[in-house]
């Protein structure tokens, strides 16, 4: 990945511009003045950087809900600065940061440590705030005071919220400050001990199972809890049928829910789980064909909002393990676009509108974050990707500090050429 | 007369004329057992270790057995998991092992798929001596070595496996190899113990013992473990003993020849009850030899001993 400061005035020249907003499709230059967007559209200048954008799609940075950046604490998996260069190699100019560091990020002090550390980061950091102190689920963290630091969300990540009626004082607490709730939804006593989708794989292996209503009852509590209190909740990862089945319902008449989905809950199956690859073993497990089909369903009818990798670094330490001691997780930001692209566009047929806004005006809305992103003299955070690029992931693909990625050896399509944020311009 | 697979991991997918190949190999090595000198040359030179990352006794001891009949070198491992929790990986322990240059390991470990990981990280040849909750086939293999033994055929032939399905990897390394051979499959047990889906496999469910035992041509009774009963895995062992407990009382209402197994240790009383245990309608105790002549045809066969004379 090559960086360049942005010149004084740069052309990206003849490409597709794809305007998630607008829903708007067309050819076209975009001028970019002192990093900012200066004119979109049949613009021509003669003493511009010329970036050929032939062949290429233009659209807004990719934003990611859902990442694990590992600092503090395990700056040996992540940090800050490389889960950057991760995102940058995947088109993502604007992440969210999951709280379950060491210590974890449950104050106004810790939220700050990680807002003022990620000014002198390439992409734009936001930090999420834990939803209970020390991630316990059990007294509610100081959610305005993180607030005021720059928290865009609470949640407690991978450990679930069990006490309905603490959920319930969460959702009401972050409702009077407006911001989401995202409780990774599983019942902790249904999924047990379970290490992966239960079904005829997990009996095949003999791996104790997670079953799909572990994630179906909690969403579907979880929903009725923001419905009753009027707050807004996104339903992280979700991965099956189910869940996604009593998204939908809810938001038929009701628009304070959003959900995510990862892209290795569209591209894996359990029975790629076949060798007990550790790579393939997170939280909520990777399901079976026919809930992976619901997901690409519910993505395609817009009942799930947005794409977010859940990018959970873990060092080889971690994961060359047996398959019960080996950790939950798998980086995502660098194979995101490639596998989506793949899976969705050219597999599924979904409309490649339809994928663009669940990478970056979607998620943006979710979290209230600026979308007009063609406008002028707005900061240009821009992703530059070729759709149809046939790629073969690899080692050398990988700019996260860890390298748990079961997409290595995989064939991709669609790759992500430049990054344009913060006055840079990061190419691949 | 080689086996297709060079490790044997499990009985899922395992072709059909190996496992017979393994069968009629164990019967020649019965025969070696009832000599009065029960030794042959075969695996003079080789070095086996026996891994055992879980306490085991029988199955060590016939492995080791196997082995010293064949005459190979042979070397013990024994560690907790829990001292591998806190030290030195799994990768670390049998890479050293392997270092000091072995032909073959044979390894017991709690966690399913270990033995897949262990073909990655040596180059020695590896037999599952039990993963967890998924695969024993050595044990399976015995099995329908004693099965074989004595009814002269596997095709057709209707077992019962009744108990705990769930934990039990004698229950699924039997049901693949079973399957695979012709014979049909009916488990028996609490609802709770029966794993999600295992009809897909192609063995049928019935939770009434009595129907099984109607059904069926042999029994291969399970231990059930008194610690399933805290996690309301089953009730009470006076509740289990009713419904699924093997008792010459049950026996005697079903006027039938019935073989009856048992992978051991046997909890009398519970599961089975003594009489049952030691009544000429158990070949237990032919388990127990043929595991040993089981165990000597498949580290034979794999590797790759000179014909014996």
């Amino acid at each position: 990945m090559n960086t360049k400061k942005l010149a004084k005035r740069t052309l990206l020249k003849n490409g597709t511009i794809l305007d998630p907003v607008k829903e708007k499709e067309f050819e076209g230059n975009i001028l970019l003045e002192n990093g900012k967007i200066a004119a979109v559209g049949n613009i021509n200048v003669d003493d511009a950087d010329v970036i050929d954008c032939n062949g290429l799609v233009i659209t807004h940075g990719f934003c990611d809900l859902h990442v694990h950046f590992r600092e503090p604490g395990r700056e040996d998996k992540e940090t800050l600065a490389s889960g950057s260069r991760a995102a940058l190699a995947g088109g993502f100019t604007r992440v969210c940061a999951m709280p379950n560091t060491n210590p974890p990020i449950d104050s106004p002090e810790s939220v700050r440590f990680i807002a003022e550390k990620s000014q002198n980061c390439p992409i734009h950091i936001h930090p999420i705030g834990a939803a209970t102190k020390g991630q316990k689920g059990k007294e509610l963290t100081e959610m305005a005071g993180m607030v005021d630091e720059g928290a865009v969300a609470f949640s407690d990540d991978g450990l679930p919220i069990m006490n309905g009626g603490v959920m319930r004082r969460i959702l009401e607490y972050s409702g009077m400050l407006g911001k989401p709730i995202i409780n990774h939804a599983e019942d902790d006593c249904l999924r047990n001990d379970g290490l992966m989708n239960e079904g005829l794989m997990s009996t095949r292996l003999g791996l104790p199972g997670n079953p799909t209503q572990a994630e179906a009852i909690m969403v579907h509590r979880d929903l009725e809890l923001s419905k009753l209190t009027g707050a807004k909740l996104h339903v992280p990862h979700i991965s099956t049928a189910s869940a996604t089945h009593h998204v939908a319902e809810m938001k038929q008449h009701y628009n304070l829910v959003s959900a995510e989905v990862t892209p290795h809950h569209l591209f894996f199956t359990d029975e790629d789980l076949a060798e007990y690859d550790t790579n393939l073993k997170v939280a909520p497990p990777i399901r079976g064909n026919a809930d992976r089909k619901a997901l690409i369903n519910g993505l395609r009818d817009g009942t799930i909002d947005c794409i977010a990798t859940d990018h959970a670094p873990h060092t080889i330490e971690d994961k060359e393990l047996t398959f019960d001691l080996a950790a939950f997780g798998m980086t995502g930001l660098e194979s995101c676009l490639g596998a989506v692209l793949k899976i969705l566009v050219e597999e599924e047929g979904v409309d490649l509108f339809t994928v663009v806004k669940a990478l970056t005006v979607n998620p943006r809305k979710i979290m209230g974050f600026e979308t007009n992103l063609f406008t002028e003299k707005v900061a240009a955070e821009l992703t530059i990707f070729n759709p149809k690029e046939k790629w073969v992931f690899s080692r050398n693909d990988i700019y996260s500090k860890s390298i748990n990625s079961p997409y290595i050896g995989k064939p991709l399509t669609g790759k992500v050429k430049y990054t344009i944020v913060k006055g840079h311009l990061y190419s691949n | 007369m080689r086996l297709q697979n060079r490790h044997l991991l499990g009985l899922e997918g395992y072709p059909k004329e190996d496992i017979q190949t393994i069968i009629d190999t164990a019967f020649t090595f019965r025969e070696v057992l009832d000599r009065p000198i029960k030794k042959v040359p075969s695996l003079q030179g080789k070095t086996i270790v026996n891994l055992f990352f879980e306490n085991s006794t029988r199955t060590r001891i016939s492995f080791e057995l196997a082995q010293k009949r064949l005459s190979a070198d042979t070397v013990n491992f024994s560690a907790s998991t829990s001292s591998l929790k806190k030290g030195e990986s799994f990768k670390d322990t049998v890479q050293n092992i392997e270092a000091m240059k072995i032909d073959a390991c044979v390894m017991r470990h709690p966690t399913p798929g270990a033995p897949l990981r262990l073909t990655e990280y040596v180059d020695a040849i590896v037999i599952n001596a039990g993963d967890g909750t998924h695969e024993h086939p050595t044990q399976a293999i015995l099995d329908m070595t004693s099965l074989q033994e004595k009814f002269g055929y596997l095709k057709g032939l209707k077992v019962g496996i009744i108990g705990d399905i769930s934990h039990s990897r004698v229950a699924l390394s039997n049901i693949h190899g079973l399957l695979t051979m012709g014979a049909e499959v009916t488990l028996c047990g609490p609802a709770t113990l029966i794993p999600p889906q295992i009809e897909e496999l192609g063995v049928s469910v019935n939770y009434n013992l009595d129907e099984v035992i109607e059904w069926a041509d042999a029994l291969n009774v399970l231990r059930i473990q008194m610690e399933r009963m805290g996690v309301n895995l089953f009730p009470s062992i006076r509740e289990y003993r009713s419904k699924f407990g093997i008792t010459s009382e049950r026996l005697a209402k079903h006027k039938k020849e019935i073989v009856i197994m048992h992978p051991g240790p046997m909890n009398r009383g519970v599961e089975i009850e003594s009489a049952v245990a030691d009544s000429d309608q158990a070949i237990i105790l032919d388990q127990v030899l043929n595991g040993v002549a089981s165990r000597m045809a498949i580290l034979y066969l794999l590797l790759g001993g000179k014909a014996e004379s």
